[in-house]
């Protein structure tokens, strides 16, 4: 599991560095309860992709400042870490930390939906 | 020129199939399924769906080289390994030889939260990656209803699937999808709809109380196949789907000829017995003794060192063989020599499937040349006549295929004895009835060959004796227009008996008195011979001394003459 999580972050940061997007945020800023790992499937650079990255961005620098990472993981690339989070979707951000995973497939164009499923704004 | 021809030449284009290797669907559907195509097997839950796929996939693995993925959607793959234990697959060593894998996809509703586009993707990326890391040739979605409950918009959903099938077919991978039986639909979210080139049905029909599990092909494009439903069994050898052959009736007849085991039998049957590979029926009411008939049969079979199958419905084995000794059989001695197999079951334990297909798979691994039903009618006690009926029809077609000499034993009643209860006389080549003749207090078993295809057999009534030393039939008394049989036949036997001695005596005496007469006669005749011999000498002396008296008187007188000196005045007669 170690090795993987390993890999999955390398996958990440390279992706994050070379795509147009950038991962953003400041990872020693508070305790891990109050830290947000979040990570981005996508299937090569497709306007979904492009689109639910600018999305999230948006979203955690306006709700998360200064306490989220984003990890991009690119399946093209790394096609064997569909696996381990059962993406299926793309996009899919998966909510790693806190607990409990939570997972948001599609483009990330409702923010509403997106804060529920993130846990930053109750339900309903 | 040649380059139009090969344009144009359809015709060897045949749809190629890759064989499931499970036992009758390969022959139902004329080779298997379409290769690099998909197919669906629908079903309600429980029918066996993913038994089918994964022995297609196993299968493919293990005998027909084809690399293969399971794509579970219900279950974690540990459960399916577990699952498949039991069906006598290790799915692990499978997993591990890097020709199989296993993948759990697991999408949880309350986890997922969607906004916005997305696309399947990620699905296609994971199936891709596996089925280049083996060469995948065969693939196995079960179930992708599932991302039905697993998300929500069902427009994307619907667009993805249609482009996974389209994905499947580029990639040249035959693929077994499977859907849950919707109501009023084949399968709860349409699936059929994708998946157009084939198309299997499974059911579960629970039947006053037993369970039937059936298949029936739905759709084959561009092939023929079988359209019945097809029962089919799921045991610890796998799936087994009958009936196996009775598309054509093109089994070989063959013309030899195997005794009865009993030789009064086989002289009403040409003297030589049944043919080799034809369907015997023994009808008759209780206790007329059809089991013995096909004990004797069985006796025979392993006499002359061939395998012998008897399924008995109503006896233990034990209780079989202790009922042959009292007559006389002992087919102890060919249990224990391997050639014959007695195996007995309550008919109303499985369902009819279960029994047929046990029977198959017994007939295949112990290849018997004789298989005896004891008796078939408890059968239908399992089925409706029609199922009954069908099975057996079937079941006959692939034991004459493999030229098994089949006997079954049938209880009819006393009156409808020329009717079996399964209406099976028509599939039966030989038929023997066996039936009461009472007579003066006593009942007696009568035995008749009713009919015999390809065999001028005899049309006489024969007593049929059960003794300690074994089975004897025999002629019974006919006359005064009447059949006698049992003690009257004994008692009219031995009076034609005693009648016999007398005639026989009275012939000896007149004879003997014959002999005396003719002596009488002779001793008559050689007296009277005697006596006329005696006399024709006496006789022939009295001639002699009348011409010797003449003579001398002649003389005498020529003489005197002389003495006279008689002239002579003429010569007397005869002389010079």
């Amino acid at each position: 599991m170690e090795t993987e999580n390993k890999k999955r972050k390398a996958g990440g940061k390279t992706k994050g560095l070379k795509s147009t997007a950038k991962a953003h945020g400041t990872p020693e800023v508070k305790s891990s309860k109050e830290f947000w790992e979040l990570r981005l499937y996508v299937a090569g650079q497709t306007p979904k992709s492009l689109t639910a990255f600018a999305n999230l961005k948006k979203i955690c620098e306006e709700h998360l400042e200064g306490k989220y990472r984003i990890e991009v993981i690119d399946l093209l690339k790394n096609p064997q870490l569909a696996r381990g989070d059962q993406i299926l979707a793309i996009p899919t951000l998966v909510r790693n930390l806190p607990e409990p995973i939570k997972k948001i497939i599609g483009d990330l164009s409702n923010t509403e939906r997106v804060l529920v499923g993130l846990d930053l704004r109750p339900a309903g | 020129m040649a380059k139009i021809k090969g344009e144009t030449d359809f015709s060897g284009a045949a749809l190629i199939k890759s064989p499931t290797g499970i036992l009758g669907l390969d022959e139902v559907t004329g080779g298997g399924l379409p290769k690099g195509r998909s197919t669906l097997i629908a079903g309600s839950a429980g029918c066996g769906k993913t038994v089918f796929a994964m022995e297609f996939l196993v299968n493919g693995v293990t005998r027909f080289n084809e690399p293969g993925i399971f794509v579970s959607f219900e279950e974690p793959v540990e459960d399916l390994v577990k699952n498949f234990a039991s069906l006598g697959y290790d799915l692990k060593a499978l997993s591990s030889s890097k020709k199989m894998i296993i993948d759990y996809i697991h999408i949880e509703r309350s986890e997922i939260e969607e906004t916005g586009e997305y696309d399947l993707e990620g699905l296609f990326v994971r199936l891709g990656h596996m089925v280049d890391s083996i060469g995948a040739r065969r693939i196995v979605l079960d179930t992708i209803e599932s991302l039905f409950g697993a998300l929500s918009n069902e427009g994307i959903l619907r667009a993805e699937l249609r482009r996974l099938f389209r994905w499947l077919k580029s990639k040249g991978l035959t693929a077994i999808i499977t859907g849950e039986k919707g109501s009023g639909s084949m399968t709860r979210h349409g699936l059929e709809e994708y998946v157009s080139d084939c198309v299997i049905f499974l059911d579960h029909l629970v039947s006053e109380q037993v369970a039937t599990r059936r298949l029936r092909i739905v759709k084959y494009r561009g092939s023929t196949h079988g359209t019945n439903e097809y029962p089919f069994l799921i045991d610890n050898t796998g799936i087994s789907v009958l009936p196996v052959t009775s598309l054509e009736l093109t089994h070989k007849a063959s013309s030899e000829r195997i005794s009865t085991g009993i030789p009064r039998l086989d002289t009403m049957l040409e003297g030589k017995g049944y043919y080799r590979g034809s369907s015997i029926l023994v009808s008759g009411t209780a206790g007329t003794g059809k089991s013995s008939v096909a004990a004797k049969f069985a006796d025979s079979a392993c006499r002359r060192g061939e395998r012998c199958l008897y399924l008995a419905f109503e006896e233990s084995e034990s209780q079989i063989i202790r009922n042959m000794r009292s007559i006389g059989i002992n087919l102890e001695q060919w249990v224990k020599k391997g050639l014959l197999k007695i195996h007995a079951s309550r008919p109303t334990f499985y369902g009819l499937e279960m029994h047929l297909v046990q029977i198959h798979n017994l007939v295949s691994s112990f290849n018997p040349g004789v298989v005896i039903f004891d008796p078939v009618t408890n059968m239908i006690s399992v089925g409706s006549e029609n199922e009954v009926k069908s099975m057996l029809t079937r079941l006959l077609d692939y034991l004459k295929m493999k030229l098994v000499t089949t006997l079954f034993t049938n209880l009819s009643h006393q009156e409808d004895l020329e009717k079996t209860t399964v209406a099976i006389s028509s599939l039966m080549d030989t038929w023997i009835l066996l039936r009461d003749i009472e007579i003066g207090g006593e009942r007696n078993r009568g035995l008749y060959v009713l009919k015999a295809r390809g065999i001028g057999h005899s049309n006489q009534i024969r007593e049929f004796l059960l003794t300690k030393e074994g089975i004897d039939v025999r002629d019974v008394y006919l006359g005064q227009d009447k059949v006698l049989t049992g003690s009257a036949r004994l008692a009219q036997e031995a009076a034609e008996k005693a009648e016999a001695i007398i005639r026989r005596q009275e012939t000896e005496w007149k004879e003997r008195e014959l002999e005396h007469k003719r002596e009488a006669i002779e001793s008559q005749i050689k007296l009277l011979r005697s006596q006329y011999e005696s006399e024709e000498e006496e006789l022939r002396m009295s001639i002699q001394h009348a011409k010797l008296k003449e003579e001398a008187i002649s003389r005498a007188t020529r003489e005197m003459a002389k003495a006279r000196k008689a002239d002579v005045i003429k010569p007397a007669a005869g002389k010079k």
